[in-house]
């Protein structure tokens, strides 16, 4: 009897940059939940430590009245430990409670631990900031709420980063939408996987509100050409690309730590910004490779 | 949403804290703490109403096979019987292992 054949197996079908034998040997980072993610980012020397964790309670007070079930993190986990031998702390959002949404509690998490992060780098400890961003914006069940604590994570990103990193990593599935993007814009870096996505508005909010024309939620390869992470990288709207393994986007995090706080903000550069929406013509719509290309004379 | 209270006999007791799952869809939360007595205290607050004598089958079996005291809380998402089993048995093998 013969032994049944294989079809070759083509790199870039399961992970771009990775064989199988790498794919069968990594450890994924996509497939540890926000906890898992968090202690796995930092130095393994015991030192890292969770603030405010589920045994503290700190659920949502607005789930319980509408009839959901709250989480006791309210969805944020935040680590403090060291990275790479550099003070850091770890905020990683768990995708799998409310689809990562951000209400009053778990979004006051993270400004007060960016807003420590900045009074410990202002007393002489450079503490640096690691977000893991997977969600889809605001927890619409706490509205207005909601919209304020992603402007108070705004503000505490921008007042860190004038002193340390602030890091913001996308490994996906979810992604990074809404509110929170806005604050993942202000990092002074941001790390993606091939499967990550980053976008403003998510495609079935483009898709609800301007049509299937507009934007077909649906078609995943449309939804990765433009939200996914090579295109991302590839337009400059994020720095890294790292395939999905826990080294790779360790190393990845702490290379971006190491290089400090930068003189100078993509968010600042309005110039560039200007000179990117001139080179776009609306009428004609690019492909993701000619949008790079025609950012890439843009910047020059 | 709803909420149920059990109280069940216990034998021996978990000495440390622990968590384990997510609320995420078909999945639960358990915080298992050091029990105030010697009994096993359970609440579930679930997203699924109605369901009371499943909880109460599925706690009655797990407890009488595991009769470790705590105060077990429990943050349900629609999970299955057999995977609220398994959750259980994860938050009891980290709470003794």
């Amino acid at each position: 009897m013969n032994p049944i054949e294989s079809p070759p197996i083509e790199s870039s079908d399961l992970e771009p940059g990775l064989t199988w034998q790498q794919i069968l040997a990594r450890k994924s980072f996509r497939e540890l939940n926000a906890r898992r993610r968090a202690f796995a980012l930092l130095d393994d020397d015991s030192s890292a430590r969770e603030l405010c964790g589920p045994f503290d309670r700190l659920e949502s007070p607005w789930l319980d009245p509408q009839g959901i079930v709250p989480q006791a993190d309210d969805g944020v986990v935040i680590v403090k430990g060291t990275l790479a031998s550099v003070h850091a702390v770890v905020i990683a959002i768990e995708q799998a409670f409310q689809g990562g949404g951000i209400g009053e509690v778990s979004g006051a998490k993270m400004s007060a631990a960016l807003s420590l992060a900045a009074r410990d780098s202002r007393d002489g400890t450079p503490t640096a900031a690691v977000l893991l961003l997977e969600t889809g914006g605001v927890r619409l069940q706490e509205a207005n709420l909601g919209l304020a604590a992603v402007a108070e994570v705004c503000s505490a990103v921008l007042d860190l980063r004038a002193l340390s990193p602030v890091v913001g990593v996308i490994a996906g599935p979810l992604g990074c939408f809404g509110g929170i993007s806005i604050a993942t814009a202000l990092c002074t870096e941001v790390i993606m996987t091939h499967g990550a996505r980053l976008g403003l508005n998510g495609p079935d909010v483009i898709e609800s509100e301007a049509g299937i024309a507009e934007f077909d939620s649906h078609d995943r390869a449309l939804i990765w050409s433009i939200d996914g992470g090579a295109t991302r990288v590839a337009i400059g709207e994020a720095d890294q690309l790292v395939v999905d393994d826990v080294t790779a986007v360790r190393a990845a995090t702490a290379g971006a730590i190491k290089r400090g706080a930068p003189q100078a903000y993509r968010s600042r550069n309005l110039s560039r910004a200007r000179r990117r929406l001139d080179a776009v013509d609306p009428a004609t719509r690019p492909s993701p490779e000619q949008l790079a290309q025609l950012w890439k004379e843009a910047d020059r | 949403m709803q909420t149920l209270n059990l109280t069940f006999p216990a034998t021996s007791a978990v000495s440390k804290s622990v968590h384990v799952g997510v609320v995420g869809s078909g999945d639960l939360e358990v915080l298992l703490s050091p029990p105030d007595g010697d009994a096993v205290m359970v609440r579930v607050r679930t997203s699924v109403d109605g369901f009371d004598e499943v909880w109460t089958n599925v706690l009655t079996r797990f407890f009488t096979e595991y009769p470790a005291g705590g105060k077990y809380e429990i943050n349900d998402f629609g999970a299955t019987p057999g995977m609220v089993t398994l959750r259980l048995r994860q938050a009891l093998q980290e709470a003794t292992g």
